[in-house]
């Protein structure tokens, strides 16, 4: 086995691993909390596969943390740490209800013309952040923060004021602009799994080929991990900071879109945010950063997220012990050294007994 | 230490060797990057465990189990990466872990006094008071002797303590050392340099490949003697080389200005030529405007006025990918921060200027299987040391590191090629092949703009020198017709009007 696959090995094992401990101590949380962990797990297990309606609608639940992980990962790719994945989803959106409600064209155009409109809003949105840090040196964590915050109030004011639909909502979009499906629907006994889905595994593979197959992606990742290299190197890295903002929102804006257009049909008045940028740091986090992973990753969240809905009406068991599993798997792979620890003693083990 | 044996899963680092230091002498341990010169140490110092053998102090066996114990058995390292903490004073750096206390505080007074004596006992003239960060790089490398000293060390290892030191440190060192082997004091002194071994220490046992090739008085030898047995064959330092075929001139600067970091002029009005066929080599005192003048050559770096033409063709202020097209090869002086991607593989570090051409990339798709084959080519050529094309390039040592970019840099086959201390920290081996490629560039008719801080890799190398102080080009002289004593003066400003 050479080095490469190696290391891609333990890149799979690691994040396997810190999901078997998290699932072990999430356990043990639940026998003290006075559950029975089994029955716990059962029922999340049943709350995901039980019947295609909730597998289903895992899916649908899966579909938005697919982009918002992959905007994440993508940007730690090229040296970014994107935490504004939470306001370029509300561009995002916003921009596909608008088109969505405002113009009238033939169906599959006007949808797709809706998630373009998504992606070069959100990715406009993110590129603020990127020409900030370019330009005048502005971490992008503060600014994507702030732009977070900001991009909820002015959805909320454009909403109120120039999009209102019946109650705290903007109009119903056309149908021609809907990504529902009724193929995919129908599978799934009336889930909202939707066209998004499908779009999202699809820019799962455009962003690998991006990212490992192109100039492009060669350039992005050169000065992510090495700006001094890249320019040493004839790179403009001014350009390649905004370039990846740009592209990284558009991913979460593409995923505000396909919930706006497939799932809600509408865009709501907010409180608050809906976390699933937030979320989509960790997605990116469990799934290595990897185009792939991410899908994994976003399988996993959504999977426990989604089943522990069901653990709780059926069992009585809180969704908080869920979420103490999702953390201490975060934690583990974030910590991975512990993991690597483990893993080196464990070998050093084996090497003892095979000798 | 006798009979050190020491085994990694395959292969051995440390082969059946004796080291044996006497009270008062210091004694050099010479071995190239990755002899085990290190691994030796760290099991002296009880980091490492050995396989076979044994250690004994004062006749005394015993066993190392961790850096604590080396300590009280009188055994102190002065590391190479030094440990101290920035905003600490030096006293405070001296005693962190083993604070002396009165009644629950530390009593800094004391220490403060205890850290005087000893420096001045040796010599050190170190400003107890003094934060870290405000003190020179040679003097933060007396407050790790102090701290060893404070520790009641009896035997110092230095390991390779000169890399990072001016020619005057290099000296006060040297004075420092003989001090304390004058109290009673034995050193280990690990370095590749050979002048050094031979300016003060008294003995020198030499490792290759994981195994003790010989111990000799420095007495008794000499240079040659010391490198042949380093690196396995004879080497030499003269560097062989033809009288040079200069022809037209390639870089031409006229009274270039350029700002420095701190916004004061680094370069004042300086004007230089290099010719083809020729290597110009520039001489100076670390931050007399060498970095800017590179920077500035190679478009990192905006030009104030003045201009820099290549081939007749201005070039100052261009992007640098324009000035790499029109012929500019440049070996960085950091290669770390500017000269690779450490975490791409050495294959796609070898394209880092060339990756959106044919054959690595066609309408914006990386030929990756191109890029591969074209590292392997110059993998070979160059004989980098890679377990394959594939590997990370922070896995590699740092003369294959560095062999990688020479590559890179050579294939190209600019008409200027700008070495910027190509061999710093670089061992016999490497040095000797660097320079060779530099030559073959010469003798290919490019020109060279070599800038390195060792004087005699300037006097060995170059076809003229040029001395640069202040930002200005103080004189150009003929390497046969002048030495040390007078390049160095020029160096501190005392210019000269040399043959142009």
């Amino acid at each position: 086995m050479n080095n490469s696959t190696a290391s891609r090995w333990t890149a799979l094992l690691v994040p396997t691993l810190a999901v078997v401990l998290g699932l072990l101590i999430g356990a043990v949380i639940m026998a003290l909390m006075g559950y029975d962990p089994l029955v716990g797990y059962t029922a999340v297990l049943d709350g995901v596969i039980g019947n295609s309606y909730f597998f289903g609608e895992t899916l649908r639940a899966v579909t938005p943390l697919i982009f918002s992980g992959l905007a994440v990962a993508f940007a730690f790719r090229t040296g970014l740490f994107n935490i504004g994945v939470e306001g370029q989803y509300i561009v995002g959106q916003l921009a596909a209800a608008y088109v969505g409600v405002s113009f009238d064209l033939p169906p599959v155009l006007h949808a797709a013309m809706a998630v373009l409109a998504a992606m070069i809003a959100a990715g406009l949105y993110a590129g603020i952040a990127g020409w900030l840090k370019a330009r005048l040196g502005v971490h992008e964590v503060i600014t994507t923060i702030m732009l977070n915050y900001i991009a909820l109030a002015s959805a909320n004011y454009l909403i109120r004021n120039f999009l209102k639909g019946p109650g705290e909502r903007t109009e119903d979009i056309l149908p021609t602009a809907s990504l529902a499906s009724t193929w995919l629907s129908d599978m799934f006994e009336g889930a909202r799994v939707n066209w998004g889905l499908l779009i999202a595994l699809g820019f799962s593979l455009l962003i690998y080929w991006l990212l490992w197959k192109t100039t492009t992606g060669y350039e992005l990742r050169a000065v992510g991990l090495n700006p001094h290299a890249s320019e040493y190197a004839g790179m403009s890295v001014p350009r390649n900071i905004v370039l990846a903002m740009v592209i990284s929102g558009a991913l979460a804006g593409a995923g505000g879109a396909a919930d706006t257009l497939g799932v809600y049909g509408y865009m709501n008045i907010s409180a608050g945010f809906s976390g699933i940028g937030f979320d989509g740091i960790a997605v990116a986090l469990i799934g290595s950063n990897n185009p792939f992973g991410v899908i994994l990753g976003a399988i996993l969240f959504g999977g426990l997220s989604f089943g522990a809905d069901n653990m709780q009406r059926v069992e009585g068991i809180p969704t908080e012990s869920i979420k103490i599993v999702i953390s201490i798997v975060i934690y583990f792979v974030a910590a991975s050294a512990i993991v690597h620890w483990l893993l080196g003693k464990f070998r050093r083990r084996q090497e003892v007994q095979s000798s | 230490m006798l009979g050190i044996t020491k085994r990694f899963s395959g292969f051995t680092a440390n082969d059946n060797i004796n080291l044996i230091v006497e009270k008062g002498e210091i004694h050099a341990l010479l071995g190239e990057n990755g002899a085990g010169k290190s691994t030796l140490m760290n099991i002296l110092f009880g980091l490492y465990q050995p396989d076979e053998g044994e250690i004994r102090i004062r006749g005394e066996q015993v066993k190392i189990t961790d850096p604590n114990m080396a300590n009280r058995l009188g055994i102190g390292m002065v590391h190479q990466h030094f440990m101290l903490v920035d905003t600490f004073t030096v006293t405070e750096n001296i005693i962190l872990g083993l604070e002396p206390k009165s009644g629950g505080k530390i009593n800094l007074q004391a220490a403060e006094r205890q850290v005087q004596e000893l420096s001045d006992r040796y010599g050190l003239k170190v400003d107890p008071r003094a934060k870290i960060k405000d003190i020179s790089v040679g003097m933060q490398q007396r407050v790790e002797i102090l701290k060893t000293l404070y520790r009641g060390a009896e035997i110092l290892i230095f390991d390779e303590p000169t890399a990072v030191l001016t020619p005057q440190e290099i000296n006060e060192l040297m004075e420092i050392m003989k001090a304390l082997v004058a109290e009673g004091k034995s050193i280990i002194f690990i370095t590749h340099k050979l002048k050094e071994i031979m300016a003060i220490c008294d003995r020198v046992t030499i490792i290759r490949r994981g195994k003790q090739i010989d111990t000799v008085d420095v007495a008794e030898t000499n240079t040659d003697d010391l490198a042949a047995k380093m690196v396995g064959r004879h080497v030499t330092f003269e560097v062989d080389k033809d009288e040079a075929q200069p022809q037209g001139p390639v870089l031409e600067i006229q009274d270039l200005i350029v700002a420095g970091n701190r916004g004061i002029d680094a370069l004042r009005g300086l004007n230089l030529t290099v010719r083809a066929g020729e290597i110009l080599g520039v001489a100076g005192i670390e931050g007399n405007g060498q970095s800017e003048l590179i920077e500035a050559i190679t478009g990192l770096r905006k030009v104030k006025s003045g201009t820099i033409t290549l081939n007749g063709k201005p070039i100052q202020n261009q992007a640098p990918r324009k000035i790499t097209e029109s012929g500019v090869g440049h070996i960085p002086e950091d290669r770390h921060k500017r000269g690779l991607v450490l975490d791409y593989s050495i294959g796609e570090n070898m394209v880092l200027q060339t990756y959106y051409k044919s054959p690595f990339a066609k309408r914006g798709v990386m030929r990756f299987n191109a890029v591969y084959e074209y590292a392997r080519k110059l993998i070979q050529q160059f004989d980098v040391r890679t377990p394959s094309e594939f590997t990370a390039a922070r896995a590699l040592s740092g003369g294959n590191q560095q062999k990688g970019i020479i590559a890179r840099e050579v294939d190209r086959n600019p008409d200027l090629l700008i070495a910027a201390q190509p061999t710093r920290g670089l061992d016999v081996g490497a040095i000797e092949f660097i320079h060779k490629k530099l030559i073959e560039q010469r003798d290919a008719g490019k020109a060279v703009l070599l800038l390195s801080l060792e004087l005699d890799e300037i006097l060995n190398v170059s076809d003229r020198i040029a001395v640069i102080y202040e930002g200005r080009i103080v004189g150009i002289v003929d390497p046969k017709q002048t030495n040390h004593d007078e390049l160095g003066l020029m160096m501190a400003g005392g210019a000269k009007e040399g043959l142009k």
